[in-house]
């Protein structure tokens, strides 16, 4: 990676941002969580380029999962949660694929991924905790021996032993690292110097963002730099981390984007419906990700009306009063 | 005076009675939601609500459907992530409670939200513990929604994703825990709590109207049902806050009482 400040080496289109930066077989860490700032941008470009047997990790993901796993792109999950909250409570491609054996997964807890994350980002080898002892969660391991030890997969899932500092030999869990290949991550703003701002919650964006060898960031608005460095004390991630800038104005639909646009209602729940028949899945697919070149005929099929419905109130960062049944 | 209400209002209600004013609430979800909102209106204003995503005591102005809506992000103390959400979860000089569901739950509170039947290619999966297996681990206390039915109260979780009180007894400190376990199980029949010392879950109260032997008969396992006593019915302020300011659109109530 160069470390490069200057915006015109990073800023693309979704089509190359994924051509150059996303690999078959690449371990990807996604941002946001459930319905909030997913990439869905680069997600759906991720599909409709092919790319194959794809690791995903992340703590509690919801649309973006949910569309590469259904897309048949994905091998093997690392997660938490797989689900979109009240609209899908658990995702529906992820639970087909799932009980139909087509992708492998590795059940951890949110904190437990978070502080791989983090070590990752630290670059540690493992990390330290205390959660989760005599679980499943800990006494399952997903991954089989065939895969154990092999690229970017720990040899163990997790090795549970005594605190070497204490008297009392009390347990611990070690879990290893997770250092992705790639991290998509949505944000509001990216400043012509490639600095990230996202506003909301961060998550855990910031540390699957240090965590990775590469960073796609899509964003709402590129502003002047000077702009966000009038308040860096607001800002997420420094310039020479990122290797692509994808401008990409309601970039995380049908999830929210705080301040920009809530989520999509009428989307979500129509897509649970669809992602309930293969058929129909198919269908959506080839209308909302293959019929569809870029963001722009994205949007227009998404049209004016439900683009208004979910814009946010500057107030609040969401649409007061959105009809979300 | 009886008003009608669903077994959804009841649960809501009950949950949120449990909660304690100044109490520090890790909510989900659903009804977890409900009851932490409502809490906070009626008998809890200074109690706080925080959000595994990192939200700190937002204002719900209006009610979040998941954990990353961002609902959760506004009118905040303060936004940050999953990590400072985590620290709080487990501080010691904060008295947590957890919200938490689940699709089984065994005598002594251990839940299973990953998958029913083999783990490598289960019968049906659901999302996973998310957060619930650290609130379970780390938070004072956790209070956990149920539906009251034989396959989801069992002898034995097809997954074990977040810990209760393990085998019972003394079993959850042995194994590393420093503190929490579950206080109660609210489901649409009752309250189910735990034994001090054997730590295995018995009925503490029936719904109005709710026998004894019909949460038996809704239970997979023996429950002593010999310390059951009735939980009052909802009051007319307590629905009229649930359903004015709370949930104004049914989002998580559903369907209003016939």
């Amino acid at each position: 990676m160069s470390a490069s400040i200057d915006l015109k080496d990073k800023l693309m289109s979704a089509e190359e941002a994924v051509r150059r930066f996303v690999k078959d077989g690449d371990m990807i860490a996604l941002g946001g969580f459930t319905v909030n700032r997913n990439a869905m941008v680069i997600a759906r470009e991720i599909i409709r380029q092919g790319r194959r047997e794809l690791h995903l990790v992340m703590h509690s993901h919801g649309q973006a999962m949910d569309i590469l796993v259904g897309a048949g792109v994905v091998s093997r999950l690392e997660l938490a949660y797989g689900g979109t909250g009240r609209f899908a409570p658990t995702g529906i491609r992820f639970r087909k694929a799932v009980q139909a054996g087509q992708v492998q997964v590795e059940d951890y807890s949110n904190f437990q991924m978070s502080l791989r994350f983090l070590a990752g980002a630290l670059n540690l080898p493992f990390i330290p905790s205390c959660s989760g002892f005599e679980s499943d969660v800990l006494n399952r391991e997903g991954f089989g021996p065939e895969l154990r030890g092999r690229g970017r997969i720990p040899s163990r899932k997790a090795i549970i032993t005594d605190n070497p500092f204490s008297p009392d030999r009390e347990p611990v869990v070690l879990l290893p690292a997770l250092a992705p290949d790639v991290a998509l991550i949505h944000a509001q703003f990216v400043g012509e110097d490639g600095t990230v701002r996202i506003k909301g919650l961060t998550f855990l964006d910031i540390e699957q963002a240090k965590a990775a060898s590469r960073v796609i960031v899509t964003c709402e608005e590129v502003v002047p730099s000077t702009f966000l460095r009038q308040d860096p004390d607001q800002n997420s991630l420094p310039p020479f981390l990122v290797d692509a800038v994808v401008l990409a104005p309601f970039g995380a639909h049908p999830t929210a984007c705080h301040y920009f646009y809530d989520y999509d209602p009428r989307h979500l729940n129509m897509y649970r419906q669809v992602a309930g028949d293969d058929n129909d899945f198919r269908t959506y697919l080839k209308e909302w990700v293959y019929g569809v070149a870029d963001q722009e005929a994205y949007l227009a099929k998404v049209g004016v009306s439900d683009l208004m419905r979910i814009k946010a109130n500057s107030s609040v960062g969401y649409a007061p009063g959105l009809d979300r049944r | 005076m009886a008003h009608a209400y669903t077994s959804k209002e009841m649960m809501a209600l009950t949950a949120g009675r449990l909660v304690k004013n100044g109490d520090v609430l890790f909510a989900g979800t659903g009804l977890s939601m409900l009851a932490a909102a409502v809490a906070k209106r009626i008998h809890a204003p200074q109690s706080v609500v925080f959000f595994e995503t990192g939200g700190i005591d937002p204002a719900l102005k209006e009610l979040p459907l998941a954990v990353a809506d961002p609902r959760v992000m506004a009118g905040t103390c303060m936004n940050s992530g999953l990590l400072d959400a985590f620290s709080l979860l487990g501080h010691r000089r904060l008295r947590t409670i957890a919200f938490l569901g689940a699709a089984q739950i065994d005598p002594f509170g251990n839940i299973n939200s990953t998958c029913l039947g083999d783990y490598h290619r289960p019968k049906v999966r659901f999302p996973g513990c998310g957060g619930a297996c650290d609130a379970a681990s780390l938070a004072f206390g956790v209070i956990i929604f149920m539906q009251q039915e034989k396959k989801r109260f069992v002898e034995k979780v097809d997954y074990l994703s977040s810990v209760g009180w393990l085998k019972g007894g003394n079993s959850r400190r042995q194994a590393g825990y420093k503190r929490g376990g579950p206080i109660a199980v609210v489901t649409n029949l009752g309250v189910m709590k735990f034994d001090e010392q054997s730590r295995r879950m018995y009925l503490a109260a029936c719904y109005p109207g709710v026998s004894p032997a019909q949460v038996a008969e809704n239970t997979g396992f023996d429950l002593d049902l010999t310390r059951a006593g009735e939980s009052a019915p909802p009051s007319q302020e307590e629905l009229t806050i649930l359903r004015r300011e709370v949930d104004p659109q049914r989002l998580i109530l559903g369907p209003a009482p016939e």
